[in-house]
């Protein structure tokens, strides 16, 4: 965190100045670890089995905040009879597709659900050649695997629906009761095993357990913060889970001090979630259309009404936003223009897109402050992509090696590509930087701030708000009379929105307001609870609605810190409603008290009939905390008022996923896609729902005990420095961050250094079945070489910001990494196996002799590694 | 000059009859130095942003004077930076001012070895041209079995994480009014 959010750090050592012990737990030693009380070195990779070890460490000891974990967690919930774990299959779960690699959730159910399952054939693949390449078994790995998961993802922040409460056992003693079952699924990861997979000392694993639960319960709560190094694996969101699960445990969810808090790494990276650039979701977490299960608005939406919860208002969602975008067009009677929606038929996540452009299929592509050349997993098919465009729109400040690829490409060097052989055609539009345009990003703890434009863009230079309202405007120019149906969207979009200055700016303030949504009279609507599903409010982005209450950017809100109480309600806006902490609700105890003085935050003033204190609460405002809902009532209604988390279909927190992950409704530890270790728990060892693309040119190694896993005998992983940013085009360009941090290097511990005799400043080559590069030699002994099942690991640390232009050059660590997908959000695994060696690397056609060289050494084909269960 | 004025200029006078008898302020500071004023001084106006790097969102205050970003500063009124920036931030002026900046449109034609000029007026109706075409051309209504599709598998977009939400809500609405849906963006990588 000092590392990668410097300033956000100041608050942990804030903390620590006020007596708290921070812990810091990660591969590399960093200025995190510099300032923390404990550093844990451990295997990157592993963090599944040590966060278990925790959860086995507070189940195994009841050190659990047992009146939380009854009353807002589902741990009373009662599981189905057939419900099997890794324990009882090996490393799978019950309902595993060996053909399809995917789950069938229909075992992970309460008792007596009736809940359709995503994973049992409602969504089938309709598109048997969406997968990679010319191989059928790729289409196949690459389709059925994203069906269920393009499923499972479009869930958003409410989570999977389910149907009616489930029986409880609130005693905790039923055998299936949910938390009897995540005490034996976790009862495994004892201090032993966890030692034994991460490489982390028995004694040092009991410090942090018990600094953990000694500073959760009533009076003292504990704090997760991860940066997304966290979800860049094939089981990235059961890190995620495994953490959520230790933090419900605990009673660290919703209140004060505690919670999970994701430090995400660009400005509006928050935003970019909320009103999505991303395939599966319409903004505010809507699901895209698929197009089989959703054929019109009812079968979108009618099952949410069901359930409890504010998804049961999704009608009201998502007529708003079919209002706002097709404006009078929208009626009642023609379904508010549903129709026009285009629909998914499975994974279309960019590395699907980019697998497809490689193999000719994409045509165009927008490339819009974003350089997968460098940035992207496997960054080699990536370039392979952009060279088999017909064009490409480049939209940067500077110039991108995903601009230049043509000419400048590796692939240019080794002979791969010829620049006369490409036909894309390449058009690079110059970008406005963020102060020469208004608008608002949306940081890391879901606050919208407004950025003011100071000056003019220079020369060509443009916001991407002008770039796509003039875009926008020309093709319906080019349209316009047009009686095609296809084209009727267009034509009928809301599109007017004024413009200002020398270069005919659109106002991004008006694009705010559609965001935010106005009611019958056009007037700006104040909260999301005012949209309504007949269609006579709009709202473009409904968690959004209420940054532009009372016709004022709420956004814009610049009190003073110092002017403010602790929590600053009048800086920026945080959605939704202004609310700067989610679920907190569960800050009070049932009744609606304080857990304590110490902790208080929200409770119930029962003078006054309504819900109180330092933030806007998260609940009906005037539910009473013992309200019980009849049977009958859904949405809102269906609120108990003893359930915190309101956006889940049964209020609480789920220690047990029943639904809505892909790959099991628990965590459980799989080794990395790649590793030169067996996995030590059972004979499966990878995620068997993870994502891969079989072909040649994204080959994977043999991992553990099979052979040829030795001939990549070391564990790499990626991440970042302080001085740069991302796949470097704002860093890597400029002087003093170019100084501070020159060119690229890897780090390796002494013992490492000694066995590959490696000099310190020297250079050295990594090596994958992707591609080798080269990089200097920092030998140090914050790498540490790790026990991991009784035999020494060494892991090679590399920072991916370099590619071979700007400033400060190097080759990009993304040219190693393959593409092995996480199932739930199609996000690769950063984490490989790799050789590292003395020297530079070979230059030209002799680069690829020596990288087929290890490939055949290893028996390397495209199906290495790709297996779904474990032979 | 007087002979007061005159002495009173030498530095060693400075240091022995005035407050700064170590010499290394007022008493070492020469009349140039005396006369340089901060850019912050100098600001014509000062803008308020925020940093465009990380997702802390830490305040800024831009100074420009004479139209040009003169300086780039942390907001002490920010509650969640209280002022500070870390070394991106902090250079973020040199980001904005850049000499590596591209500022002109670049095109390079199908199987060209060169960059060429190009209008930013005919870049824009050259992509729009394009993406008519490529949407008409890979059109999908329905698949095999009848289901609508209404989509073009043939244009596809990946956003970074620096654009505004009001820009990323543009992108979408237009993207799915043109049926193109392989819209990502850094939040997935």
């Amino acid at each position: 965190m000092a590392e990668a959010h410097p300033v956000g750090f100041q608050w942990v050592m804030e903390a620590k100045k006020r007596g708290a012990t921070v812990i810091h737990v990660d591969p590399r030693f960093t200025r995190t670890s510099a300032l923390a009380d404990v550093y844990v070195s451990l295997r990157a990779g592993s963090d599944i089995a040590f966060l278990g070890g925790l959860v086995n460490y507070v189940l195994e000891n009841e050190l659990d905040f047992r009146e939380y974990v009854v009353a807002y967690t589902n741990a009373a919930a009662i599981l189905r009879e057939d419900y099997q774990g890794p324990d009882d299959l090996d490393g799978l779960f019950s309902g595993y597709d060996p053909d399809g690699r995917h789950y069938d959730s229909t075992t992970w159910q309460y008792e007596g659900a009736d809940t359709p399952s995503p994973g049992s054939g409602e969504m089938t693949e309709t598109e048997p050649a969406q997968g990679a390449g010319g191989d059928p078994s790729a289409s196949r790995v690459g389709g059925a695997a994203g069906r269920a998961a393009s499923y499972g993802d479009t869930h958003g922040s409410g989570g999977a629906a389910i149907t009616g409460k489930p029986r409880r056992d609130e005693t905790l003693q039923h055998p299936r009761c949910v938390y009897q079952v995540i005490k034996r699924h976790f009862a495994r990861y004892t201090p032993e095993v966890v030692s034994q997979v991460c490489g982390v000392p028995e004694d040092q694993f009991l410090r942090v357990a018990r600094e953990m639960t000694e500073n959760s319960g009533r009076e003292r709560t504990t704090a997760l913060c991860y940066a997304v190094g966290w979800t860049h694996h094939s089981v990235g969101a059961q890190y995620i889970r495994t953490a959520a699960i230790l933090q419900a445990l605990l009673g660290n969810i919703g209140r004060p001090g505690g919670g999970i808090l994701a430090l995400r790494g660009h400005a509006s990276i928050q935003g970019s979630t909320d009103i999505p650039t991303l395939f599966n979701l319409l903004p505010g977490y809507i699901p895209m259309p698929h197009a089989n299960a959703h054929p019109d608005l009812e079968s979108l939406v009618g099952d949410e009404e069901k359930q409890a919860g504010f998804w049961g208002n999704m009608r009201s969602y998502v007529v708003s936003l079919l209002k706002s975008w097709y404006g009078d067009a929208a009626t009642a009677d023609n379904d508010f223009c549903y129709g026009w929606l285009p629909r998914l038929t499975g994974n279309h996540g960019t590395y699907q897109t980019v697998a497809d452009m490689a193999d000719g299929k994409v045509k165009g592509y927008f490339l819009v402050g974003e350089n997968p050349a460098v940035g992207s997993a496997n960054a080699k098919m990536q370039r392979r992509g952009l060279a088999s465009l017909d064009w490409l729109v480049v939209r940067d400040l500077v110039m991108i090696e995903s601009a230049t690829f043509w000419r400048e490409a590796p692939e240019i060097e080794t002979g791969e590509m010829r620049t006369e052989d490409i036909a894309t055609e390449v058009f690079v539009l110059p970008a406005a930087a963020h102060t020469e345009k208004d608008g608002t990003f949306t940081n890391t703890q879901r606050l919208l701030q407004w950025h003011h434009k100071a000056v003019e863009p220079p020369d060509d230079a443009r916001s991407d708000l002008w770039f796509y309202f003039h875009l926008g405007r020309r093709i319906r120019e080019k349209l316009a009379g047009s009686t095609d149906e296809r084209d009727a969207p267009l034509l009928n979009l809301t599109w007017d929105y004024p413009t200002d200055g020398p270069t005919a700016d659109p106002s991004a303030d008006a694009v705010l307001r559609e965001i935010n949504g106005t009611g019958p009279d056009g007037s700006a609507l104040s909260a999301y609870t005012e949209l309504k599903a007949d269609g006579s409010t709009r709202s473009g982005c409904w968690i959004y609605c209420g940054v532009y209450a009372d016709e004022a950017n709420q956004a814009a809100r610049r009190k003073p810190g110092q002017e403010q109480t602790w929590v600053a309600p009048e800086w920026g806006w945080a959605w939704p409603a202004n609310r700067r902490m989610l679920y907190n609700r569960a800050a009070a105890d049932r009744d609606g008290n304080p857990w304590s003085e110490r902790k208080r935050y929200v409770w119930w003033d029962a003078k006054a009939g309504k819900w109180t204190g330092e933030d806007v609460p998260d609940f009906i405002p005037d539910r009473d905390p013992h309200y019980v809902p009849p049977e009958s009532a859904t949405g809102p209604d269906a609120i108990a008022g003893d359930d915190p988390f309101v956006m889940q279909t049964d209020g609480k927190a789920w220690l047990f996923a029943p639904q809505g992950v892909a790959d099991g409704p628990l965590p459980t530890h799989y080794e990395p896609p790649e590793s030169p270790v067996a996995n030590p728990l059972y004979r499966q060892q990878q995620n068997p729902a993870r994502e891969v693309y079989p072909r040649r040119d994204n080959l994977l190694h043999p991992s553990g005990a099979q052979p040829g896993s030795e001939v990549f005998p070391y564990v790499f992983t990626t991440y970042r420095v302080t001085e740069h940013h991302t796949a470097g085009g704002m860093s890597r360009t400029l002087p003093y961050l170019s100084e501070l941090q020159p060119e690229l290097f890897v780090e390796i511990s002494p013992a490492l250094a000694d066995e590959r005799k490696l000099q310190h400043l020297g250079w050295a080559t990594v090596v994958t079945a992707r591609t080798a590069i080269e990089a200097r030699v920092l030998v140090t002994d914050r790498m540490r070489p790790l026990t991991v099942d009784g035999r020494t690991v060494h892991q090679v640390g590399i920072p991916w910001h370099w590619g071979p232009g700007g400033l400060s050059r190097g080759d990009a660590a993304n040219d190693l990494v393959a593409v092995a997908l996480d199932p739930n959000v199609h996000i690769q695994d950063k984490v490989g196996s790799c050789d590292i060696r003395p020297g530079r690397r070979p230059r030209g056609p002799a680069l690829l002799e020596y990288v087929e060289e290890y490939r055949r050494r290893a028996g390397i084909t495209e199906l290495t590694g790709t297996e779904g269960v474990t032979p | 000059m007087g002979v007061r004025t005159w002495i009173e200029g030498w530095p060693a006078y400075r240091q022995l009859a005035g407050p700064d008898p170590l010499g290394r302020g007022v008493a070492a500071e020469s009349s140039g130095s005396r006369d340089l004023v901060a850019r912050t001084e100098q600001a014509d106006r000062v803008v308020r942003s925020i940093c465009p790097y990380c997702a802390v969102g830490c305040g800024q205050r831009v100074y420009v004077k004479d139209e040009q970003v003169t300086q780039i500063e942390g907001d002490p009124d920010s509650p969640i930076s209280r002022g500070r920036l870390c070394p991106k931030g902090s250079a973020s002026k040199s980001l904005v001012t850049s000499p590596a900046r591209v500022t002109k449109v670049r095109y390079r034609r199908p199987h060209g070895s060169e960059w060429e000029d190009l209008e930013l007026d005919t870049a824009v109706d050259m992509i729009a041209d394009r993406v008519v075409r490529t949407r008409r051309e890979t059109w999908q209504d329905t698949d095999d079995e009848g289901r609508v599709l209404r989509r073009t598998m043939g244009i596809a977009s990946l956003g970074g994480a620096t654009l505004d939400n009001e820009e990323n809500y543009l992108m979408k609405k237009l993207y799915t009014a043109l049926g193109a849906i392989q819209v990502e963006n850094q939040a997935r990588i």
